[in-house]
């Protein structure tokens, strides 16, 4: 006899039971092999983020031992942290895959889309998706969203329905049964897929740890130069920051989530390993949005509005 | 809620990776506090954090309310605040350190029955509440009915308020022994009664210190201690295939794998199997567990099945144990719930889902249309419109191998789709509506299934 998945504590009464990381690994490979048997040119949203690094390694499992099935697309905002695009270029390479880029320095260049006072990209990315999205006719949209991060995402679904302008409209939501997965949709419209939809952040950082999957350094807890802004710390660099009266200074920090540099923050942190990070992120009494997400704390319907629009 | 009990302490990591995941559904409007037993639940197992209830206070406030209203952090959407709604399901996760829960938060008003449904559809268990004052109404009755429809193995009923009516055995224990008469007759296989203040947190999280005649256990320790795996000795195992992985590279250059989720039951190394519909057999000769090779393999893991025999399969196949086979039908008798705007109504053409499977499929007829708050059955009502529970025929293009609903609720479920706009139209169950069935008596036709 080979081995079989782990079997958690109960095996007393049920010994089939999985352990919630089984199970959850379980449901989001359905989710991808749904989507390869059901679509013609799906994509995953890649930007070197936890959860879009978790995603692919789930992918990988999925086809294994054929490669994966998509491409990748990273909406580069300008303001990478660069061991971030390091680790992007490395896990292309390292799994042969191809990467599509929409960038949004080359629609500011163009003057289609103009910077922002706050000098904030985040809300630029919606239009170099979209466009990027119709000119390669990319059919499924991978995002590593989660239902846990924000109360409009909650609420969102697995397969979720976009028009031809990546617009979310949650009236026309397709209520999800058992895991029956409806992938219709009419030329020129895409959908969005969320096979992350039941983890949470915990859960995220679980699966890292059980499967070892390697992440970009800036996630554990390092000396940065960092000044702060809205009650947050963000990277001094040229993306504009710090401004006049905001002082620079060196502290222990480490990032829970990996976006655009000028609204995401580092917390301090000196949780130098997996386990560290995860009892950081157990004992916590904040959400990783609400801890590192400048773009979030606009307005109560901050993401719904976002969402509508066409964003992640 | 005006009193919050402290947050446990932080779990361990191996506390944390050990556990299960429990999927349950609440049924039940904002007057039977169902809001508040969902933020206790949330709250007491530290899932609502600081700045959730920050933005949650001040949003109360700037609506002048004094006390922070919870059901703020279920209504995610513009429209349900602005209504005081709750229009959608609302999934929301937290962790003890026995379990990790994914809970279907649905409202419970009557036009809302397909969110129910949906809720209940990935549910093991489903909590329904009444407020003690009224017991069983009309609406407890549709959720029983909707827990049995769609057979959720348990139901907790919850009987909040009991500070309402003086912590009272006789109040709890009259309702308790109607709804579980109720709830049997439909089929239900568990009933748990629990009574409970969601506001003065008795038997939510902590033992009640207040009705010591109950010895049951608290909502949470129900939900932490409900087994949440079947006996997969009497299930059929059922393999729907998803994809066909073909690496055909120079490592590997034969390898054919047949990847889908095992939607019920166990397969294992050895096992002869036929493929459904074609009825072409082989034997399993390997299993990959997502890379790992396994002798036997159980739902719901996600899987690669290798056979001994080079046969056609593709996507929308059935693998099967060859002694445990489903047979296959172009009639389909089923019990639906009807989820979208637009009717549907005999001669209705329409894609049917089931397993992988898609395939065209024309209504025949709908024999009845039935009442959840009395299960009252209505003849041939012509169509069904959203939140509809009804019984349909429904002949399909290709013969499918469904299971009885009853039976397993993967193979036994189906969805029905408009094909030309691609909107999820029904729900669909084979067979029986309940495990006691009320009988659709239809003499006109009796050419349809024995179930």
């Amino acid at each position: 006899m080979t081995t079989v998945a782990s079997v958690s504590e109960e095996t007393e009464s049920s010994p089939y039971a999985l352990s919630h990381l089984d199970a959850l690994e379980s449901e989001a490979v359905h989710i991808f092999r749904e989507v390869a048997g059901e679509f013609e040119r799906p994509v995953i949203l890649f930007s070197g983020g936890k959860d879009s690094i978790v995603m692919l390694h789930l992918a990988l499992k999925a086809f294994a031992p054929a490669a994966v099935p998509f491409t990748l697309l990273h909406v580069d905002t300008g303001h990478n942290f660069p061991e971030v695009l390091d680790y992007r270029d490395r896990t292309v390479e390292r799994h042969g895959l191809r990467l599509h880029v929409a960038s949004v320095q080359d629609y500011i260049d163009r003057g289609v889309l103009k910077e922002r006072p706050d000098g904030t990209r985040n809300p630029l990315q919606t239009l170099p998706l979209t466009e990027k999205i119709q000119s390669e006719r990319f059919d499924a949209v991978f995002g590593g969203g989660r239902r846990d991060e924000e109360k409009a995402r909650a609420k969102e679904r697995v397969f979720s329905l976009r028009d031809e302008f990546s617009q979310w409209d949650p009236r026309r939501q397709r209520p999800e049964l058992w895991n029956l997965y409806n992938g219709r949709h009419a030329p020129g419209e895409h959908v969005r897929v969320f096979p992350l939809s039941n983890w949470t952040e915990l859960d995220v950082w679980q699966y890292i740890a059980r499967e070892g999957i390697e992440l970009p350094e800036i996630y554990f807890a390092h000396e940065r130069e960092v000044f702060q802004r809205s009650n947050m710390w963000l990277t001094a660099g040229e993306w504009g920051g710090p401004k006049d009266g905001e002082t620079v200074e060196k502290r222990l920090v480490r990032y829970r989530t990996v976006g655009d540099m000028s609204c995401t923050g580092a917390v301090d942190s000196d949780a130098t390993t997996l386990d560290a990070v995860i009892n950081e992120i157990a004992a916590s009494r904040l959400t990783e949005r609400g801890a590192t997400r400048a773009d979030d704390k606009m307005s109560e319907a901050a993401m719904e509005d976002r969402k509508r629009e066409g964003y992640f | 809620m005006t009193s919050t009990t402290e947050p446990t302490e932080p779990l361990s990591v191996e506390q944390l990776s050990a556990t299960t995941l429990l999927r349950f559904a609440t049924a039940g409007s904002v007057d039977d506090g169902k809001s508040t037993l969902v933020g206790r639940l949330l709250h007491d197992s530290k899932s609502i954090l600081t700045d959730q209830l920050e933005a949650v206070e001040h949003a109360s406030r700037n609506r002048g309310q004094d006390t922070p209203d919870l059901a703020l952090l279920t209504d995610g959407l513009r429209a349900e605040r602005e209504q005081g709604i709750t229009i959608d399901v609302a999934y929301r996760y937290f962790a003890t350190a026995r379990r990790r829960f994914i809970l279907a938060d649905t409202p419970g008003h009557v036009q809302y029955t397909r969110n129910m449904v949906t809720g209940a559809s990935t549910a093991d268990l489903a909590v329904v509440l009444v407020d003690a004052r009224n017991g069983v109404i009309e609406q407890t009755r549709r959720h029983a009915a909707v827990a049995a429809l769609l057979r959720v193995p348990h139901v907790v009923l919850a009987v909040n308020k009991m500070d309402l009516v003086g912590y009272e055995e006789s109040v709890f224990a009259a309702i308790a022994e109607e709804f579980t008469a109720y709830a049997s007759e439909l089929g239900v296989p568990e009933i748990t009664a629990i009574p409970i203040s969601a506001l003065a947190g008795d038997n939510v999280v902590e033992p009640s210190a207040n009705m010591d005649w109950y010895g049951g256990p608290t909502v949470l320790e129900h939900l932490e201690t409900v087994p949440v795996s079947h006996d997969l000795a009497h299930c059929h195992a059922r393999l729907p295939v998803q994809y066909v992985i073909r690496p055909q590279t120079a490592e590997h250059p034969d390898y054919r794998g047949y990847a889908g989720q095992i939607a019920a039951g166990s397969l294992r190394v050895g096992q002869e199997i036929t493929v459904l519909p074609s009825g072409r057999t082989s034997t399993i000769s390997g299993i990959d567990l997502l890379g790992e090779p396994v002798d036997i393999a159980w739902t719901p893991q996600s899987v690669t099945v290798l056979l001994k025999d080079d046969i056609d399969i593709s996507r929308g196949d059935l693998i099967v144990p060859s002694k445990d086979a489903p047979a296959t039908t172009q009639d389909v008798e089923a019990t639906v719930c009807h989820v979208a705007d637009e009717a549907l109504t005999v001669g209705h053409r329409v894609l049917l889902k089931h397993g992988t499977r898609t395939v065209k499929a024309i209504v025949k007829d709908i024999p009845s249309r039935l009442t959840l708050d009395d299960l009252s059955l209505h003849p041939h009502p012509g169509r069904l419109v959203a939140n509809d529970i009804g019984r349909v025929k429904i002949r399909t293009a290709e013969p499918l191998p469904v299971d009885s609903y009853a039976d397993s609720r993967r193979t036994g479920a189906f969805i029905l789709i408009d094909p030309s706009d691609g909107t999820t139209l029904t729900a669909g169950m084979v067979g029986e509506s309940f495990a006691a069935p009320q009988p659709v008596k239809d003499e006109s036709d009796d050419d349809g299934w024995d179930f």
